[in-house]
């Protein structure tokens, strides 16, 4: 093994550690394992761990290695969240509807993950369909957060950000619709993209809100989140929302300085909503980010608090609409011994589906409903274009957006159950973001209490080139992103 | 506005869920402070203002109308609980 611990190692690194023969993939793919059976069972992170054709992927990537004929992320191992749909790999989105489904086809994502080389360990926890921002409506379980074992690590990608920060993995896949890649990777203190909308294929991610869902790089540094969005970024046919754009090299973009860069700060970011330690954090992220030459420039961006509720009329209303498809006929569950077709229908959805799921189904049947739609669906698209015209006032006048990822720390497991309204307040800071179709990035930026708080940039639609950039001076001048939890201790 | 147990029920059905008897008041009850919190959006002036249902109104592209991926029809029937001859089974419907 070299001298490198691989535990807490960047992708970046190890990469040069396999190019330069101080290790194997095939070491790397053990280690992982290891470590995944051991703790998981802790962190129940991981609900499929695929160690057989994850050997066999890292032999095969030490032979290209040894051949010479690597990219940067061959014999990298990875783990998907489990809303991806990997090719005859249990495919759950931590739902018992799909606690039995094996699809027959790799989504987008994951096919140009294995043609860059990586290595697929497993699949992730994850709220079901991805609704939650906890893990803990999951079917499997919640995921706990590897800082504080009794506290949530954030979701709707919490598998996959808990994972990272335990080192089960230097990579993971995300999906974020509202905040699910930047909430859990603020409250598990790892680097967590959300790109523009468009910008990476949706084909084969289990569909929740399709005019918001996007993929992303959940990883240690902003330079493997930027390595990762190369691979996975760019036109694909089979999504007739991806963007026919072409993709910039985000890791060769990294370079040069950030002097002169205008970072807006909205004043409705630090509200009386935020927890004043965090926005004393927050701040002193800024302030490093001045010292780059970074010029910060106080904005307004006045619909912020309408986004929760814009976003909890169309998110629901495309839920609900994408997820008829579920009627225990072609794939899914169905229940036993149905009497008519309507009772298979019932039956199977009502056992198939958890209490979260069901609700925004009902919300999203409701706002859509003769009678109602105008009042509620139509309005919340109206009020979705001013959220957005917000955006793009702003952005005549900066660069980025900077502001916290959420209003708090991880929260105790348990604590917000009982009030969906509370829960959803998780994603204040987050929501507008998907609403308008822009690119987030969420990066450690401290603690508060020995619990990390996340530093969110946001920019221009298609830029996250300028995102990525100023994350990683950030990175250069702090150790925030090298902290990790004592796992081991932690149990 | 707000919500009685009937309407839930009857937004249930539309669904295709069943309540049980024993949630209801639970379901109603938390379905009720959601619908207070999306009436917030009754308080924005949205006169003028244009819905936006894709985010950078973009209109969805059209492929070209050529066989893709060809037949796969057994791969992708592998997943459902019952098929018979290429056929997805249900419980009978015309007596």
């Amino acid at each position: 093994m070299s001298p490198t611990d691989p535990t807490k190692a960047s992708a970046t690194e190890l990469s040069t550690a396999l190019a330069n023969g101080d290790v194997s993939s095939l070491e790397l793919t053990e280690h992982f394992l290891e470590r995944i059976k051991r703790l998981n069972p802790t962190i129940n992170a991981v609900i499929t761990v695929t160690e057989d054709a994850a050997r066999q992927d890292a032999i095969e990537a030490d032979q290209r290695i040894a051949a010479g004929d690597q990219g940067p992320l061959t014999g990298i191992p990875l783990l998907h969240k489990d809303i991806f749909c990997t090719n005859g790999v249990l495919t759950t989105c931590a739902s018992r509807m799909l606690d039995n489904f094996v699809p027959p086809y790799d989504a987008t994502v994951v096919a140009r993950l294995r043609d860059a080389g990586t290595v697929m360990l497993g699949k992730t926890n994850m709220d079901e369909f991805a609704m939650g921002s906890s893990n803990e409506t999951s079917f499997y379980g919640p995921t706990v957060n590897p800082w504080d074992v009794s506290r949530v690590p954030g979701g709707s990608s919490g598998g996959s950000a808990a994972a990272v920060a335990a080192g089960f993995a230097p990579l993971s896949t995300g999906t974020d619709t509202g905040g699910s890649i930047r909430q859990p990777a603020a409250l598990c203190g790892i680097t967590g993209l959300k790109p523009t909308y468009g910008r990476v294929s949706r084909l084969g991610i289990i569909a929740f809100a399709s005019s918001l869902d996007q993929a992303g790089p959940m990883t240690r540094t902003v330079e493997d989140a930027a390595l990762m969005l190369s691979a996975i970024a760019g036109m694909d046919s089979g999504d007739s929302t991806s963007a026919d754009r072409p993709v910039p090299d985000f890791r060769a973009d990294l370079g040069g300085n950030i002097e002169g860069l205008r970072i807006g700060i909205p004043r409705e970011y630090f509200s009386d909503d935020l927890d004043t330690a965090i926005a004393a954090q927050v701040k002193t992220a800024l302030s490093e980010l001045e010292s780059e030459g970074a010029k910060l420039i106080d904005i307004d961006l006045p619909h912020t608090r309408d986004a929760i509720a814009t976003y909890y009329v169309i998110a629901p209303a495309e839920a609900s609409t994408n997820l008829s498809r579920y009627d225990g006929v072609r794939f899914g569950h169905r229940c036993a011994q149905p009497k008519d077709l309507e009772d298979l229908y019932f039956r199977s959805r009502t056992e198939g589906f958890g209490d979260e799921v069901k609700r925004r189904i009902l919300v999203g049947t409701y706002v859509l409903s003769s009678g109602f739609y105008d009042a509620y669906f139509k309005r919340a698209q109206q009020v979705r274009r001013i959220i957005s015209e917000d955006f793009s006032r702003a952005f005549e006048q900066v660069d980025v957006i900077a502001g916290p990822a959420t209003p708090g720390t991880a929260f105790p497991l348990g604590s917000k159950n009982n009030d969906p309204v509370s829960m959803y307040m998780e994603d204040i800071y987050t929501l507008a973001v998907n609403l308008a179709g822009l690119p987030g990035l969420s990066l450690p930026a401290g603690a508060v209490n020995g619990l990390p708080v996340g530093l969110q940039l946001i920019g221009r639609a298609f830029d996250e080139s300028t995102l990525l950039k100023a994350g990683h001076r950030l990175q250069q001048r702090t150790d925030w992103h090298r902290r990790a939890p004592d796992v081991e201790v932690s149990r | 506005m707000s919500v009685t147990p009937e309407d839930v029920v009857q937004i249930a059905h539309l669904a295709r869920l069943e309540i049980a008897e024993n949630e209801l008041d639970t379901v109603v009850e938390r379905f009720g402070r959601i619908l207070e919190l999306v009436d917030e959006l009754q308080a924005v002036d949205v006169s003028d203002t244009a819905p936006m249902s894709n985010p950078h109104d973009d209109i969805q592209r059209l492929r070209p109308d050529v066989v893709s991926r060809g037949d796969n029809r057994e791969a992708l029937q592998s997943a459902a609980p019952a098929v018979e001859e290429g056929y997805f089974l249900v419980p009978k419907v015309i007596d």
